[in-house]
């Protein structure tokens, strides 16, 4: 890999010990790198699928009536005003053996249901694309069930939104960590490599070396080194998702993150290696001639 | 001034004027250095240790910057030239470095192909002078050997090579005779008479005064960081002792330049490559 990347050099760059390390760190980087750009795109996915799947549905929740056998009448009069309302596409009045699993979470088996106050819920969808006045449908049901209330899920939906989006900020500045830390060891490890060739980095200079044929040097044995260990850890990364998504797959459930990455999700991590090479061949050559512009 | 020449008006290929030299806030290792090389001349850079000739000579290959003073190289002042313009002019300028300055991790023809390759030769053109080169200064069977594998002479001769491989119109070297027998010396001179010749100016550093008394060129004197004339200087016109010219030991190596120092395919080459190999 390296004899094919490294174009012949005049410096003996290949013999330094203290670059043997940048390969292993540039994959830890990668590796870490993975893992936070598939997290970015799994939450990302995750927000869509969620956005989609709340767009266009509402749940009408109708308190009881203080006298029970109110109830149904008031129900009806609603599915009347859900049944008119031109924007709805269906609704399903949600029974309460089904309310009442929703509920078992918060308390526990109710094995009758009369002791309890349970409001009706009516799962609503709206046509596609359409768009519902909420206020004014508010407006109508609460004239028939005072204290009734509509949800759009917009509350809830916002909240999860931003507590992706949060982690999305920060495994971006994860991101940006790893690059900083990459630029830092490759501007650590090029001045090692000035230092310890620089009898041979002078002769080149007073031969009539341009400081971009020095640098070049160096910034093709940076690139070969961060192609190397670039590939190294984007290799881990996979196996380390595919570790991951193997164990996720064991689990059941709407809300359990996907981690089926698709074709350019998987085009974006590849391309990971190829940018830390990048990163490292422009900052060693940077390094370079920011150095050799100190000499004559 | 000294102008080492007996032409003022002649092309100057190295001008100096008041130049002073301090390392850092010590005193001045050069005071006041005023001179003048013109084409084709060559020069003996003597003095006494410590005299500073080897600091000299970085002037003039462009390794220090003075402390006050002018240096102009090829009609080009270096204080008003722009730095990316200096590696051209390095270009034209071939040094042999007192210790040789090989890189060890390079072979002998790897080390001579140096100049070519940042000139951006091509290989195939690199490959062909620097074969020939080598062939001539008698390494033909030591091209792929690392410096620490050869001996003193040969690795003088590698470092000749290195020097000339670009037919650099200025040729300096720094105390050349220093590693070597007398004979080995006076062999060294004769390839620096011969490249002089070709109408390369040269300037050798040395306190070796048998070599220098018996070759009878200029002089320049350096006494306690001052430049001093000792003799009259003596001018070799190229164009009187040309390549095809009078002298038939005029040895060969296939090397070029253009007036700015890029390395093209107008070669010239010596009439008699063995010439070099036996005088060294």
């Amino acid at each position: 890999m390296l004899k094919f990347i490294t174009r012949r050099s005049d410096l003996p760059l290949d013999r330094d010990g203290h670059s043997l390390f940048l390969p292993w760190l540039i994959a830890l980087m990668v590796f870490l790198a993975v893992l936070a750009v598939a997290g970015i795109l799994i939450l990302s996915s995750i927000t869509t699928r969620w956005n989609q799947g709340v767009t266009g549905t509402l749940t009408v929740q109708i308190s009881s009536a203080e006298v029970a056998s109110e109830d149904d009448p008031r129900l009806q009069a609603v599915l009347d005003v859900l049944a008119s309302t031109k924007t709805i596409y269906r609704y399903e009045v949600i029974s309460d053996e089904r309310v009442l699993k929703l509920l078992e979470p918060w308390l526990g088996e109710v094995t009758n249901s009369n002791d309890l106050p349970i409001p009706r819920l009516i799962d609503v969808e709206l046509h596609s694309g359409a768009q519902l006045d909420t206020n004014k449908l508010v407006s109508q049901i609460n004239k028939i069930a005072p204290g009734s209330s509509v949800d759009d899920h917009q509350v809830w939906l916002e909240r999860m939104v931003n507590l992706i989006e949060t982690v999305q900020i920060l495994a971006i500045l994860v991101l940006l960590c790893i690059g900083l830390a990459t630029v830092g060891t490759v501007v650590f490890t090029t001045q090692m490599g000035l230092a310890v060739h620089h009898e041979a980095i002078d002769v080149l200079h007073l031969i009539g070396a341009q400081d971009a044929y020095i640098a070049g040097q160096f910034a093709g044995r940076a690139l070969a080194l961060g192609l190397t260990g670039g590939l190294l850890g984007l290799v881990l990364g996979i196996i380390a998702l595919m570790g991951i998504g193997s164990l996720m797959g064991r689990m059941d459930g709407y809300f359990v993150p996907d981690l089926q990455l698709v074709a350019y999700h998987w085009l974006i991590m590849g391309l990971l290696p190829v940018g830390v090479a990048v990163i490292a061949m422009i900052t060693a050559r940077m390094t370079v001639l920011r150095s050799l512009r100190q000499m004559l | 001034m000294i102008v080492a020449s007996d032409q003022v008006a002649d092309e100057a290929i190295v001008r100096f004027e008041n130049v002073g030299l301090r390392y850092g806030l010590g005193p001045e290792v050069l005071q006041d250095i005023s001179f003048t090389l013109t084409r084709g001349s060559f020069h003996f850079l003597i003095g006494e240790s410590g005299a500073g000739k080897s600091s000299l000579l970085k002037l003039i290959y462009l390794a220090l910057k003075p402390s006050r003073g002018l240096i102009s190289l090829f009609g080009h002042d270096i204080p008003t030239t722009p730095r990316p313009n200096l590696p051209a002019l390095r270009r034209r300028v071939g040094v042999v470095f007192q210790e040789f300055k090989l890189l060890n991790h390079l072979s002998a023809y790897d080390n001579v192909a140096l100049p070519l390759r940042v000139a951006g030769a091509k290989e195939s053109v690199v490959k062909k002078h620097v074969s020939e080169l080598l062939t001539w200064v008698g390494l033909k069977s030591h091209m792929q050997a690392r410096p620490p594998t050869l001996s003193g002479g040969q690795q003088q001769r590698v470092s000749i090579a290195r020097a000339v491989i670009a037919r650099p119109r200025l040729l300096l070297a720094d105390e050349p005779t220093g590693n070597v027998d007398d004979v080995m010396g006076f062999r060294l001179m004769h390839l620096f008479e011969e490249l002089n010749r070709l109408g390369t100016t040269v300037v050798i550093a040395t306190h070796n005064m048998k070599v220098v008394e018996s070759l009878g060129h200029g002089r320049l004197l350096l006494d306690d960081g001052q430049l001093k004339m000792e003799s009259a200087i003596t001018k070799i016109d190229p164009k009187a002792k040309s390549l095809a010219g009078d002298n038939k030991n005029v040895a060969s190596v296939a090397v070029t330049t253009d007036p700015f120092g890029e390395f093209n395919n107008d070669s010239k080459t010596f009439s008699d490559p063995s010439n070099l190999e036996t005088s060294l």
